[in-house]
């Protein structure tokens, strides 16, 4: 008894600064976020009770369904085509190649690259007059190549065509779990007679789920609250806001147009919505996916 | 005889189109770093030409001096100088903090046993849900309250007070280390603090590593961070000052925007091309048993 006492008092004074921390800089701001989406706040004058008047005028604004609508059609695409694309490169890898480790690094340090150089250099890239990519398109025979970025229908698939150059980090995961999967599983999928597709889709993908699902909620919990990239790439989200995306429009409202009760709101809206998108997901892919 | 020979055919044009593939692949995925070094350093008429030119009539290094230096004059000091060091001093601070708070928490919850400890685990790991732009207000608020806006206080104070993900990745760590260990000290007589220090930090000097890593590249291209606390130009970390330069630069020099973004790039890459190891091991750990 006296022991465990003793070890209790010393596992919350080793647990005290997270203790602290949880309190401090995340209980507390999230309860008062609650609050504050309850009222009127400007930070000069203090909260005006409100009641749910701000989520039914968020219900009613249009610039968040399309913030909403932007935010949800950028995670349909970039999600499962990462996914896809991530597996599909650490399937390549998982030949027993040989210079495995160059190529792993090459395809690993574009997810290295900090955002604000990301941003710098894919709007050079994508420049409509000067941009390289522009001038290889006109060099095959398109003559009239879209201007991306001050495009309203290109500036989401280019942000796209980015998040898939960053796919790195998620390939060293996927990689990682392939190298999990024992050899003999393979073996005795070939004595069954099972072709290269076969056994990937039978025995990989199966073996895999695990890692697949934890992509997935992270890609999730990431991509809703987008920010920094298409903040400093798209000021405003223009063209004609096709890239003004949830998080944009809640710090434009805390900060720009100084709503704080509003912006709060969306900021629970935003933490309910991972937070139910992450369960489904958990118990979706519960379903199928294996644990060895 | 024929048949192993032919398989080995197979084999062999099967293991060629692979690494075709991995080749063509490897070009596009190097191709936009390569553009932004040759753009770096061209002189800005270069820039524009079309067909494009990879190798620079003349290679102008000085591109870099000139971009560290930019508006030096108007300001009295060098942005990208003074942006250059705020951003070191702020990542040091926070890797300290971040290593240090969380291989504490971790060890508590690893290695030591008190009630509720599984269900404060959990709640830990559900923090990993909650959207930093949900705790913006208030944090933002709560900071003002402090006097703190307009400092670094704001960017690593909380550095010191833990975070899930690197609590998550150094209690499995610390879980595989043979509990016999500290079990054989503590007969010994030893103190929690010492064997958390003599024993268990020596040994998980990897995964230390791996959470320092992470959190260094965390700090160094956190944007969102200084964009809300930072005002004063002069307190501008590499991201925010990267940023700002190319706002107000009209009619975007873009030898000298690549330069700078090379300039806040330098310093990721090197760490990984000496870290690689540790790098690629980290990540594989934290997509295991999510």
């Amino acid at each position: 008894m006296k022991k465990a006492s003793k070890e209790t008092i010393a596992g919350l004074a080793f647990a005290s600064p997270w203790i602290i921390g949880f309190c401090v800089f995340l209980a507390y701001p999230l309860l008062q976020a609650l609050y504050l989406s309850l009222t009127d706040y400007n930070t000069l004058n203090a909260p005006v009770w409100v009641g749910f008047d701000n989520y039914i005028d968020l219900f009613k604004d249009e610039l968040f369904h399309k913030s909403l609508v932007n935010t949800f059609s950028f995670a349909a695409f970039s999600l499962p085509l990462s996914m896809v694309f991530g597996i599909s490169l650490a399937l390549l890898l998982n030949n027993q190649v040989k210079g495995l480790s160059l190529y792993r690094a090459i395809f690993y340090v574009p997810s290295l690259v900090p955002m604000i150089s990301l941003a710098m250099l894919w709007l050079w890239l994508f420049n409509g007059d000067y941009g390289i990519i522009n001038i290889a398109l006109k060099g095959i025979g398109i003559s009239n190549p879209p201007l991306w970025l001050s495009d309203p229908n290109w500036s989401k698939p280019a942000l796209v065509v980015m998040s898939l150059w960053g796919v790195g980090n998620a390939m060293v995961i996927y990689l990682a779990g392939l190298q999990n999967v024992p050899v003999s599983l393979y073996e005795s999928a070939e004595l069954d007679g099972a072709g290269p597709f076969r056994k990937v889709w039978s025995v990989t993908l199966p073996l895999l789920s695990p890692v697949i699902q934890f992509n997935l909620i992270m890609g999730i919990i990431g991509s809703l609250q987008v920010f920094a990239l298409p903040y400093v790439m798209f000021p405003g989200g223009a063209p004609d806001r096709a890239t003004y995306f949830f998080a944009m429009y809640l710090w434009d409202s805390a900060f720009v147009n100084q709503r704080m009760g509003y912006a709060s709101a969306m900021g629970w809206v935003m933490f309910l919505m991972i937070f139910a998108l992450t369960m489904v997901s958990i118990k979706l892919s519960d379903k199928g996916v294996h644990y060895s | 005889m024929a048949k192993p020979q032919s398989l080995s055919t197979r084999q062999m044009l099967q293991t060629a189109s692979i690494h075709a593939v991995l080749i063509l692949l490897s070009v596009a995925f190097v191709f936009p770093l390569l553009w932004m070094l040759s753009t770096a350093i061209k002189p800005l008429d270069e820039t524009m030409v079309n067909p494009p030119k990879w190798i620079p009539s003349e290679f102008q290094w000085g591109n870099f001096q000139e971009a560290f230096n930019y508006n030096s004059d108007t300001l009295g000091y060098s942005p990208f100088l003074q942006y250059g060091l705020n951003t070191i001093a702020l990542t040091l601070l926070i890797v300290a903090g971040t290593v240090i708070s969380n291989a504490l928490v971790g060890y508590s919850f690893a290695r030591l046993k008190w009630p509720g400890r599984e269900v404060a685990f959990g709640l830990t790991l559900a923090t990993m849900m909650v959207p930093f732009p949900v705790l913006m207000v208030p944090l933002f608020d709560l900071f003002q309250r402090f006097g703190w806006v307009g400092t670094f206080r704001p960017l690593w104070v909380p550095a010191f007070f833990g975070s899930a993900f690197s609590i998550y990745l150094l209690r499995q760590f610390f879980r595989s280390i043979p509990n016999e260990l500290s079990e054989a000290a503590r007969i010994d007589g030893c103190s929690e603090w010492r064997i958390f220090w003599q024993i268990i930090a020596p040994l998980s000097k990897p995964a230390l590593a791996v959470v320092a890593l992470f959190s260094f590249n965390g700090a160094w291209n956190d944007f969102i961070g200084p964009l809300l606390y930072l005002q004063d130009q002069k307190s501008f970390t590499l991201a925010l000052g990267l940023q700002a330069y190319q706002s107000q630069a009209g009619g975007t020099p873009w030898n000298l925007l690549m330069a700078a973004s090379l300039i806040v790039l330098g310093p990721v890459l090197i760490l990984f091309f000496f870290a690689q190891r540790l790098f690629i091991q980290g990540i594989a750990v934290t997509g295991i048993k999510g």
